[in-house]
């Protein structure tokens, strides 16, 4: 009963929370450039009219791709939230993922094709990063399970600072940030149009804008599952790291140009071997 | 018309078999005393020594001679002389034996009605080769026999014997074509086994001349936690890691890829490589926590991460099944390496999820090429619009290799838990950055399987109705194993672990976590209806895809900057300045090499 009301709650919330969150990002971007910037509330009157407009698509499979991609990033975001394993979030998300690169790839075209690339290097520039953090968890905590690790007495950033430096690290590119936003871009100026979204349009696009809201919020969990313990005021803190680390990646996002892939894959993997690996290391041999 | 009828016999009896053994007690044992027998498999064994001796002189490979005859005479010697160890069953039937069975049977019976239908097509493409199908079909069988004499026999004189006719049937097999290309490689495949073979044999001579052991139940008990038989265990894994083709030994799998489809389908995915990893499960006792067991972790764990590096620069569609192979061959020896028995659980289904899935893929693959006449991953743009069907069967296969809530990823789970809990901190590492990999090389080949575009036309079905039989049932397989396998590790995986470790296991994937990918499964079949009403039933207006307003009527040709049109061409990323064979190929084959050499020099050395 209580982790149906979980879920229920995650599913009305999250989109909301990560609504705000975009806007609150678009603002700060704004006032970087010197901008008055939208207002706060800006991206869901954009979702609103990006779902009453009639979609354009180049095929008839995009939407039941995209259809997957949402079901699925919802479905890894009520397993989180309802306390479940953390490897099965991870497991589903990529199958999450794997959909929107195939409703890419279907579309046959030059600019969604080579998102479509980009975006599997990204998901293979994260995906170490993020099974070693849900070890650390395991090997910490001794559970997978989100219920378990939130349920130990102290916080398991005490025990795994590398990999949450390297979870950070890679919450660049999940989050769709500069400098490793190289796989869509908010602007359709750039190189690649939108990259992975450019065949999208009207509810279709709007699915995709929501579903990113959705994994917003998971992202955040995450972080939040670094600082969680027994006690009330680790809510706290978690709220507040949360905030901190997404202000964070808003700074790095408009401080920083986008790089080439083979650097953010080279760096990523770096990153994932020394702080990750070390991490790791030295978590094993003490426990 | 024979293969058909000999096939429908040979699944009946597995099928009949396996059942009657798990209703009847499942650990069986026959024939402690064979001398009649024993006789007849020495002289055959010499046969297999002249036919090598023959091939070896034609093609003047004389290296392969030398090393069929260094193994085959002291073990001959050994044997006349009568200083072969007598006692234990030469036929020994446990719930290994049966899983083992029931997979070379059925999937290698459905790769057999596959060749049927697939070899009649590829002598009207390929007019050159000479039709040796006859000659084809008897070897398979004789291979298919030569698998289901391995997995039955404790003897190891025994093993050792279909082992060696297993090298030879693969070779014969790959020098199908009798192309010089064809020819080199078979004698790449013949020298690397025969290799493995030398250790088998030395392993034997050691076991019966200093250990007064011929059974491999007898050497796993004295290996377990016992100095003594580390040497013949150490030489069985050798002979095991050449078999599975694992680094550096899997330049002769690569090779193996000259072959029609179904031999590698089955020989080098889903039976003959089993055969060392099979043999490495029934040491995995003896392998834990000493140095045999360190050296076939290393090499297992470390051949996982580099074959799926590389199979990301590949683009012909069988080498990447063959790169994913090795590399799945050597997540299941790290698993044996490793010795527990959770990892040897995720061991002994990942061999079985892997035989079907890539059986499946490697047929679908021969299917395409048969049809459209190439099997590279880039002619298959669109491939759900020209032959959906097999399109559809290859999406199936691939997701069974590497997404949830499907086979393959239910035994990397496992894996992962269990390299954790062992606290392997470097297969840890290899396995995550290798699965990371793994889902890039998939990833993009599934992308251009999608493809939709616009105003192309479906090809001809060119497949006959015993190819769509293997190919669906196949298929089927995949999906039903994914539902299914909680109730094949009860009965069988389960009651073998306890057998071998003597304690039950704890669960690995919790029942919720069950349920959950059981959801995810159902989720993916009703996604269509939802979403239909997620899109609140509104009619998309379609349109050809964006070329910045430069296309020229459809969706492959643009006006370029010269205001000429010009068509376009969409193609994967390969990296090949990253991971390219040229690149990365040579310096984990030499890393390979020393790392076997130091550990089995280490080892061999820390008991003499």
């Amino acid at each position: 009963m209580q982790i149906l009301l979980k879920i229920i709650l995650f599913l009305i919330l999250a989109p909301v929370l990560g609504g705000l969150l975009s806007g609150f990002d678009r603002k700060i971007g704004a006032r970087f450039q010197g901008r008055q910037g939208p207002p706060l509330i800006q991206p869901f009157y954009d979702l609103h009219k990006l779902f009453s407009k009639q979609s354009v698509v180049v095929n008839g499979v995009q939407d039941f791709l995209v259809g997957g991609f949402f079901v699925f990033v919802v479905f890894t975001g009520c397993i989180f939230f309802a306390g479940g394993d953390l490897l099965l979030v991870f497991f589903a998300l990529t199958l999450a993922e794997v959909f929107l690169i195939l409703s890419a790839t279907s579309a046959n075209s030059p600019y969604s094709a080579m998102g479509a690339q980009r975006e599997l290097v990204q998901m293979m520039a994260y995906e170490p990063m993020m099974l070693l953090a849900a070890i650390g968890f395991y090997i910490a905590d001794g559970s997978f399970n989100v219920v378990d690790i939130v349920h130990t007495g102290t916080s398991a950033i005490a025990v795994l600072p590398g990999m949450f430096f390297g979870f950070l690290y890679i919450l660049t590119i999940k989050l769709r940030k500069s400098p490793f936003d190289i796989s869509t871009s908010h602007h359709a100026h750039q190189e690649m149009v939108k990259g992975l979204t450019t065949e999208l349009s009207g509810n279709v696009l709007g699915l995709v804008e929501l579903a990113g809201w959705y994994e917003d919020v998971l992202l955040l969990g995450f972080i939040g599952l670094f600082i969680i313990n027994l006690q009330w005021w680790s809510i706290l803190a978690a709220v507040l790291v949360c905030a901190l680390s997404f202000v964070l990646e808003t700074f790095i996002d408009n401080l920083f140009p986008r790089v080439k892939w083979d650097k953010m894959l080279g760096s990523t993997w770096l990153v994932t071997l020394v702080a990750g690996g070390i991490n790791l290391l030295i978590l094993t041999l003490i426990h | 018309m024979v293969v058909f009828s000999s096939c429908a016999v040979l699944v009946v009896m597995v099928v009949a078999f396996s059942v009657s053994s798990l209703l009847g007690g499942a650990d069986q044992a026959y024939l402690a005393e064979t001398r009649l027998l024993d006789k007849a498999m020495l002289l055959a064994e010499f046969g297999l020594m002249g036919l090598v001796f023959y091939y070896s002189f034609r093609y003047k490979q004389y290296y392969c001679a030398l090393l069929s005859a260094a193994q085959t005479l002291p073990v001959a010697w050994m044997e006349l002389t009568g200083r072969s160890a007598e006692g234990g069953n030469h036929i020994i039937v446990d719930d290994l034996t049966i899983i083992m069975c029931m997979v070379i049977g059925i999937v290698g019976c459905l790769i057999c009605v596959y060749a049927v239908g697939y070899i009649r097509e590829y002598h009207k493409h390929h007019t050159e080769y000479k039709d040796r199908s006859p000659f084809f079909f008897a070897m398979l069988f004789v291979f298919l026999g030569a698998m289901f004499g391995l997995v039955f026999s404790g003897n190891l004189t025994w093993i050792y014997f279909f082992w060696e006719i297993t090298s030879i049937c693969s070779f014969l097999l790959i020098g199908y074509n009798q192309t010089p290309e064809a020819i080199r490689n078979s004698f790449r495949a013949l020298w690397m086994n025969l290799l493995g073979g030398l250790g088998f044999a030395g392993a034997i001579l050691y076991c019966s001349l200093k250990l007064d052991i011929a059974n491999i139940r007898e050497l796993v008990i004295l290996g377990t936690g016992n100095q003594a038989a580390l040497i013949p265990v150490i030489l069985l894994a050798f002979a095991a890691l050449t078999k599975s083709a694992q680094m550096p030994f899997s330049r002769w799998l690569l090779g193996a890829m000259v072959a029609p489809t179904p031999t590698s389908a089955l020989l080098h995915s889903a039976t003959m490589v089993k055969a060392g990893v099979y043999l490495l499960i029934r040491l995995s006792p003896a392998l834990n926590g000493n140095l045999a067991g360190i050296m076939v972790t290393t090499i297992g764990g470390f051949t996982f991460f580099a074959a799926s590096l590389l199979a990301i620069s590949q683009s012909d569609g069988k080498k990447v099944l063959a790169y994913s192979t090795i590399s799945n061959l050597g997540l299941i020896t790290a698993c044996a390496g490793v010795g527990l028995h959770e990892a040897v659980w995720a061991g002994i289904l990942l061999l079985v999820f892997h035989a079907v899935s890539k059986s499946l893929l490697f047929l679908s693959v021969g299917a395409v090429e048969n049809s459209t006449g190439s099997r590279n991953i880039e002619d298959m743009h669109g491939l759900i619009v020209k032959l959906p069907k097999l399109a559809f069967v290859m999406i199936v296969g691939i997701c069974g290799m590497f997404l949830a809530p499907f086979g393959m990823l239910i035994s990397k789970w496992a894996a992962l838990k269990a390299f954790v809990d062992s606290k392997s901190v470097w297969l840890v590492i290899f396995l995550v950055f290798g699965s990371a990999s793994t889902l890039f090389y998939w990833g993009k080949w599934l992308g251009k399987l999608v493809a939709v575009i616009h105003r192309s036309e479906r090809l001809p079905d060119k497949l006959e109705k015993s190819d769509w039989f293997s190919i669906y049932t196949l298929a089927i397989l995949v999906i039903a194993l994914c539902v299914s396998f909680p109730l094949l590790s009860t009965y069988l995986v389960q009651p073998f672990l306890i057998q071998t470790f003597h304690e039950p296991l704890m669960t690995l994937i919790s029942s919720s976590d069950l349920k959950i990918m059981f959801l995810m499964f159902c989720t993916i079949l009703v996604l269509p209806v939802m979403v239909r009403l997620l899109t609140f039933g509104k009619r998309n207006k379609i349109v050809i895809s964006y070329m910045s307003g430069a296309n020229t009527g459809d969706d492959r040709h643009f006006t370029d900057s010269f205001g000429r049109e010009s068509s376009m061409y969409l193609a994967n990323w390969y990296m090949e300045d990253l991971f390219g064979e040229k690149k990365i190929l040579k310096p984990s084959l030499v890393l390979a090499s020393a790392g076997l050499i130091i550990l089995m020099i280490v080892a061999i050395g820390g008991v003499i």
